[in-house]
């Protein structure tokens, strides 16, 4: 097995592992560390993949991703702290008021 | 009629001008004060008179004052104008149609005085002016139309002007339904015309169809046949003719003068107008046309007479004896004799008006009561009613001096002397019939006569005699239906002989031997006057003998019943299939189906939306893995 391979198959697994981590959590903050592991899943293949085809494009939108996984963290945590301030809970279950 | 002379004018457009001016003004400045609204609305009504007279004046024989007001529209090589134009024979109709009007406003403002709707009522007498002047000026078929529908408007809005009372708006519904089929008859005549002549326009027409004639087209008798058919149709309608003449009695649900004016003096009498405006075309129609015509014509005279016999309200032996003398009309007009047609039109209006007027007098005076039986005696409580209803009545009878002898002998003249030969083939038949039935007019006219002015008085409620604005048009009324006849009898077809065919005077009898001939008419009145006096004791015995033949008579026939079950029945059984069926099945099951399945899938749908974050993320998941898979598989 080439050496891509290996790497591409540790992200797969890892993406899957936020996959399931994302559907099956209750607790937000788990959730959240879930999607980071997908985007790191997705970093890992960008720089992979730019090592294999042998330019930097792919290293530049892994700096993009974790401006925006920053951005993001930022952001998500402030709505969690207002979600555990109306409802006393950080469980995903507890919000689910956008429904019909 | 080569020798016409075509003059711009204004005078075609003025006359129609002044009812319809007085019908908005009688309508925008009567609802501050009732009164008001009749002084105008009559005020117009005289002014068209008015200006008839002016424009009649200087009107040479075969002159044609047109007044071309605007092109209406062009359809390919055709075109359409608003042309009116007063010839001879419009002008005739046009001072009838004025000057019997102006009395009948007069007489209104008094028979009216007392109802809430008098600006409505003057403002729809007005239009009713106005429509008919455009009948009978237009230049072509299609403003002749126009007219034509606005007269039937008028009709119906005027029938149902008691509107409170749902009875008088089915009658109102009834002549305008009734009336459409006639004018389906005439819009195919139009059509016809245009479609083989290219033209509605009368002068074009008239010449065109003489080209035709004198190229010896050999279609051409046939489509004039056609088309004249089409036109009587229309005939039928507007002017009560068997089998479309149902209308006409329950019409009598309008106010008296209505019926005056417009179901006996001159709406009714826009089929006879028609077909002496049009005489190109039933001149060069088969004869069989003319019989046609005719037979209806007779019967229609001799049914409506004889259910004119059975009625009890005033106003509905008024009503069949229109009907009856309307057939009358038609006998001349099928035979050719437009002129004598058109004379009958003229004494007609003049006795029968004064009839009705006389009989809303008395519905005046006896406080809305229309039943012969609860009346009676009243000739010494309405003398100036009874004297001007006796005359009328005997002009109606067909007695000579009065005007009505002089028509009815001049229709039963023209049938012999018809240029169809069919005609005079069957004249003497037809002759028996009319004459029989002058006889019947005779009869049921004294019947009403004494029922209502003689003997003691029956009712309950306090007869009293009319106001002047009721009685002065009555007096005009029936000075006219006494002179009507010996004054038109040789004036009217010199007058007319440059626009109609055949415009001459029958040699008129001396008045020894016209005595001698309304001796049918002297019978009938003797015979009433017997009957419903000395003899009272005599009709309810016949009555008793052959009940089934007054069942029959007092039924008008059942036609109504007949055609209420052929045709209205049925028909409402189709509507209601269409409406339960097509419409409320198909149509609207189309569209609320469509509503349901978009509802219950969106039921389906909604289940998804839980608000939970974790079910959102694995549909997205879900979906991505599926597109994922379909493109790696593909």
């Amino acid at each position: 097995m080439e050496r891509i391979h290996t790497i591409l198959a540790i992200a797969a697994i890892t993406f899957a592992i936020g996959a399931v981590g994302v559907i099956v959590r209750r607790n937000v903050i788990v959730v959240f560390m879930c999607i980071e592991l997908m985007l790191n899943a997705v970093n890992l293949s960008f720089v992979a993949f730019s090592q294999s085809v042998g330019n930097l494009t792919g290293q530049v939108a892994v700096f993009f991703v974790m401006v925006v996984a920053a951005a993001e963290a930022a952001v998500g945590l402030a709505i969690f702290i207002a979600l555990f301030r109306t409802a006393r809970s950080v469980e995903s279950t507890s919000a689910t008021e956008l429904r019909l | 009629m080569d020798t016409r002379q075509v003059i711009t004018s204004l005078d075609p457009a003025l006359i129609p001008l002044a009812p319809l001016v007085g019908a908005a003004a009688a309508y925008g400045l009567g609802r501050k004060n009732r009164v008001f609204s009749g002084v105008i609305a009559t005020f117009a009504a005289i002014v068209a008179f008015a200006l008839t007279l002016k424009g009649v004046f200087d009107l040479a024989p075969s002159a044609i004052k047109e007044a071309h007001l605007w092109r209406w529209f062009g359809v390919g090589q055709v075109a359409f104008d608003m042309t009116l134009r007063l010839d001879r024979l419009s002008s005739v109709m046009c001072l009838v149609i004025t000057g019997i009007g102006s009395l009948i406003h007069l007489y209104s403002t008094a028979y009216m005085a007392d109802d809430e709707g008098m600006p409505r009522f003057f403002a729809y007498l007005n239009l009713f002016l106005f429509s008919m002047l455009v009948l009978v000026l237009g230049g072509n078929l299609l403003v002749l139309f126009i007219g034509w529908e606005g007269v039937g408007l008028c009709s119906y809005l005027l029938i149902g002007f008691w509107f409170r009372n749902l009875n008088y708006c089915g009658a109102g519904r009834k002549a305008f339904v009734v009336n459409r089929i006639g004018d389906a008859g005439v819009l195919m005549g139009i059509f016809l015309l245009l479609k083989h002549f290219g033209t509605v326009d009368f002068l074009l027409l008239n010449d065109r169809l003489g080209e035709a004639a004198a190229l010896f087209d050999p279609k051409l008798a046939a489509v004039c046949t056609l088309i004249g058919f089409c036109l009587f149709i229309g005939a039928t309608g507007k002017s009560a003719q068997l089998p479309l003449f149902v209308w006409l009695p329950d019409a009598m649900a309008g106010p008296t003068p209505v019926s005056a004016l417009i179901h006996a003096a001159t709406m009714v009498t826009a089929g006879v107008y028609l077909f002496a405006r049009a005489h190109f075309v039933f001149d060069s129609a088969g004869a069989e046309l003319g019989l046609i015509v005719v037979v209806v014509a007779a019967l229609t005279a001799f049914i409506s007479a004889t259910i004119a016999v059975a009625q009890n309200d005033i106003k509905k032996v008024l009503a069949y004896s229109t009907v009856s003398q309307l057939g009358f009309m038609f006998l001349a007009a099928g035979a050719g004799a437009y002129w004598v047609a058109l004379f009958h039109v003229i004494t007609h209006a003049f006795f029968k008006a004064c009839l009705f007027l006389g009989a809303g007098s008395v519905i005046h005076g006896c406080h809305h009561e229309q039943d012969m039986r609860q009346m009676g005696g009243l000739r010494r409580l309405m003398p100036v009613t009874f004297i001007t209803y006796f005359i009328s009545t005997l002009a109606i009878a067909g007695i000579y001096p009065f005007s009505g002898f002089h028509s009815k002998h001049a229709i039963l003249a023209s049938l012999g002397q018809s240029p169809n030969s069919l005609i005079v083939a069957s004249a003497p038949i037809i002759v028996l019939i009319a004459s029989v039935t002058a006889g019947l007019t005779a009869f049921y006219m004294t019947r009403s006569l004494v029922l209502t002015f003689f003997g003691s008085y029956r009712g309950h409620a306090h007869p009293h005699e009319s106001p002047w604005k009721m009685t002065v048009p009555l007096i005009v009324l029936a000075v006219l239906a006494v002179i009507g006849g010996i004054g038109l009898e040789h004036s009217l077809p010199h007058y007319l002989e440059a626009v109609l065919p055949r415009a001459h005077a029958h040699e008129s009898l001396a008045p020894i031997d016209s005595l001698g001939a309304s001796w049918i008419g002297v019978l009938g009145v003797l015979i009433g006057v017997f009957l419903y006096g000395p003899l009272a004791s005599v009709p309810p015995a016949i009555a008793k003998a052959i009940p089934l033949l007054l069942r029959l008579l007092q039924g008008k026939y059942f036609i109504d019943e007949v055609y209420q079950t052929l045709i209205v029945r049925p028909l409402e059984g189709v509507s209601r299939v269409l409406w339960r069926g097509v419409d409320q099945g198909v149509i609207d099951g189309t569209v609320n189906g469509t509503a349901e399945v978009v509802e219950v899938s969106g039921e389906l749908v909604r289940t998804m939306q839980t608000g939970d974050v974790r079910h959102y993320a694995l549909y997205l998941f879900g979906a991505i893995a599926t597109m994922v898979a379909v493109y790696l598989v593909w």
